[in-house]
């Protein structure tokens, strides 16, 4: 066998040959949620520019609520972040009740901010979930997603549905509480706690998993506020605004929970926070669970927003009248504009509305907190290695549905 | 909340500001397109306002209140990370007016402003990537505006054609046999000259098939 030559043995000098490669990830890929495209110029395994093209499950949300009324919104806010429905409902009802100017029930608000909590943790349960399995960690996915279920088991046992509930009205909830719901949240607890437990046992002390993280993906202060970044992703970055602390809405301010905060804006920071974020609305629950009041309207008692009882409909003149009115011309909105934002799973969930007077909305914008979080993600992912495309990208947490409406 | 924010406005710009609001506690501000880069610059760097953060940019199109004011409402939201405060800025334009754009001010604008274009086809001056974002390039049209029908129906895209592209159709695949497939066997098998879907046919030019010129033959109608 020939000697190798003495230049050659040292690794470091060789250079192989390579020229920039440009190379679509995308649409249809495992590791982008959802449906969307990236087209990378690659550097070897460096990228060096990256062209991130949503809308690939775009279905024109803003224009199909400009034709229906307004409570016709609710099955499509249900389609927006698709993971967590009951936020996307309480943040539009919430939009319309302030054009009204009406105020829900307190146990209304309560029974919104159980339902929306419980969401959040689906939410964060399947990012994170999900990120650790594209990482190799499958079992804690499964042991996430098993979790995730026993929460759609409760929104199921409230709502009738499992994804998609369109449980919100405008001026309140569609029914009230079930008898089991504070014994379903109390049985969750034990499970909640054991199953995050058993997940952050077995990755967050593997060395590999925290070399995918820690570092990558980095998002500094400056271009987070500058891009329009809201939720997990700014918080990771060490800036505290959570819009249920900032401005409080709905029954918020009777909570005793924190905002968990990074340090350094990377990818470590925000499965980190997500994991927190979690334990805090369980918190927020077994609170909203103790001080929802066991009896009282979940609604505004207002024919013009609410439908009367079935009992009404059937058997008295006004009710039958107030019913056929909300169905055949809908809830008549005053003509004016608002913007009205909630904390949702991703970050700050915008409507900006306006109405006519009639009974249609004119204009149904959505601010999609995912749409400038996956903005800012363009920065995050330049320089960076194209294997780090995959958990920078699962931390932003985009959601197809919201982000390309 | 933010009434300080608008006060330091109308202080600073005087008659610019066209019109405040406070609708359900929401401050606007209705100022003139052309100092919108300006009233914007001021707001994010001003010590008393510095809305630093980036929140939305979205417009509302109405056609009906032309000519006496103009189509299009550009609407800016922001809000201050220190001083917990928000404020909306509103501008009007015409059909055809182009804003300039605000990337330099709040980078977040990018996209944003892409989506008003790709929307409702305002352009934006100096914005670096001015392209449609959630529609393809052969979109014909503006979704949001008020004069684009919900119900109507795009044309079918041909492939695009690339410099030094080989045109190629895959000869088979999971539509194959279908009447929405490419390639129709049987038309082929009879002696047909037609190799792709009527509806592809169409736009790249080919021949239409002898089963179609002659209404009320063949398969025309079953494919149908």
């Amino acid at each position: 066998m020939e000697p190798i030559e003495d230049e050659l043995s040292d690794e470091g000098a060789l250079e192989l040959p390579s020229e920039p490669m440009r190379l679509n990830m995308g649409p249809s890929h495992p590791a982008m949620h959802g449906t969307i495209r990236m087209v990378l110029d690659l550097d070897g395994e460096t990228v060096q520019a990256l062209d991130i093209q949503p809308g690939y499950l775009h279905r024109g949300f803003e224009k199909s609520c400009e034709r229906g009324n307004w409570q016709q919104v609710f099955p499509y806010a249900d389609r927006l972040n698709y993971v967590s429905p009951m936020l996307n409902n309480n943040g539009y009802a919430a939009a319309v009740e302030k054009l009204l100017g009406i105020t829900v029930p307190e146990r209304g608000e309560y029974y919104r901010v159980i339902l929306g909590e419980l969401a959040r943790i689906s939410d964060h349960l399947t990012c994170n979930g999900a990120g650790a399995m594209e990482l190799g960690a499958f079992t804690p996915f499964l042991w996430m997603l098993k979790l995730r279920d026993f929460i759609w088991d409760i929104l199921e046992e409230e709502t009738g549905a499992r994804m998609t509930h369109s449980f919100a009205r405008i001026g309140g909830m569609a029914m009230e509480p079930t008898e089991n719901l504070r014994r379903n949240i109390e049985e969750l607890v034990p499970k909640f706690e054991k199953t995050l437990q058993e997940c952050e046992a077995t990755i967050l002390r593997n060395r590999i998993f925290l070399d995918r993280l820690e570092g990558i993906g980095i998002l500094t202060k400056e271009h987070a506020l500058d891009m329009g970044v809201t939720g997990v992703m700014l918080r990771s970055t060490g800036i505290d605004y959570d819009v249920r602390k900032a401005h409080p809405y709905s029954v918020y301010d009777r909570f005793d929970f924190e905002v968990p905060v990074g340090h350094d804006g990377d990818n470590y920071d925000r499965f980190l926070c997500r994991a927190e974020e979690m334990r805090q609305s369980l918190r927020i629950i077994r609170q909203a669970v103790q001080q929802m009041p066991t009896d009282g309207p979940v609604s505004v008692a207002d024919v013009r927003v609410v439908m009367p009882e079935k009992m009404n409909v059937y058997n008295t003149i006004e009710g039958t009248i107030a019913h056929f009115k909300l169905v055949m011309e809908g809830i008549k909105v005053p003509a004016g504009e608002v913007y009205s934002f909630s904390e949702a799973g991703n970050g700050e969930l915008g409507f900006y509305l306006v109405s006519d007077g009639s009974g249609t909305p004119y204009r149904v914008r959505c601010r999609p907190p995912c749409w400038f979080n996956l903005n800012a993600a363009h920065d995050m992912l330049v320089g960076g290695m194209i294997a780090d495309i995959i958990p920078t990208f699962g931390s932003v947490n985009m959601i197809g549905g919201e982000c390309d409406r | 909340m933010s009434q300080r924010v608008i006060e330091r406005l109308q202080a600073q710009f005087g008659e610019r500001i066209v019109q405040t609001s406070n609708f359900r506690g929401d401050d606007m501000a209705l100022i003139n397109p052309d100092s919108w880069v300006e009233v914007a610059t001021f707001v994010k760097t001003d010590a008393e306002c510095a809305l630093t953060h980036f929140t939305d940019l979205t417009a509302v199109d109405y056609p009906e209140r032309e000519p006496e004011l103009p189509r299009f409402d550009v609407i800016l939201c922001a809000r201050s990370l220190e001083k917990r405060q928000r404020v909306i800025l509103k501008t009007r334009i015409a059909d055809g007016q182009s804003l300039p754009t605000l990337t330099k001010v709040w980078a977040g604008a990018d996209w944003a402003e892409r989506e008003v274009f790709d929307m409702f086809g305002i352009k934006f001056e100096g914005h670096p990537d001015l392209r449609r974002i959630l529609l393809y390039e052969e979109f014909v049209g503006f979704p949001l505006r008020k004069d684009y029908p919900i119900d109507r129906t795009q044309p079918l895209v041909p492939y695009r054609e690339l410099p030094g592209q080989v045109t190629k159709l895959a000869p088979f695949g999971q539509d194959e046999g279908q009447p929405w497939g490419r390639i129709e066997w049987h038309n082929r098998l009879e002696g047909g000259d037609r190799q792709v879907s009527p509806a592809i046919a169409v736009q790249v030019g080919q021949k239409r098939a002898l089963s179609e010129t002659s209404a009320g033959e063949g398969g025309a109608e079953a494919e149908e």
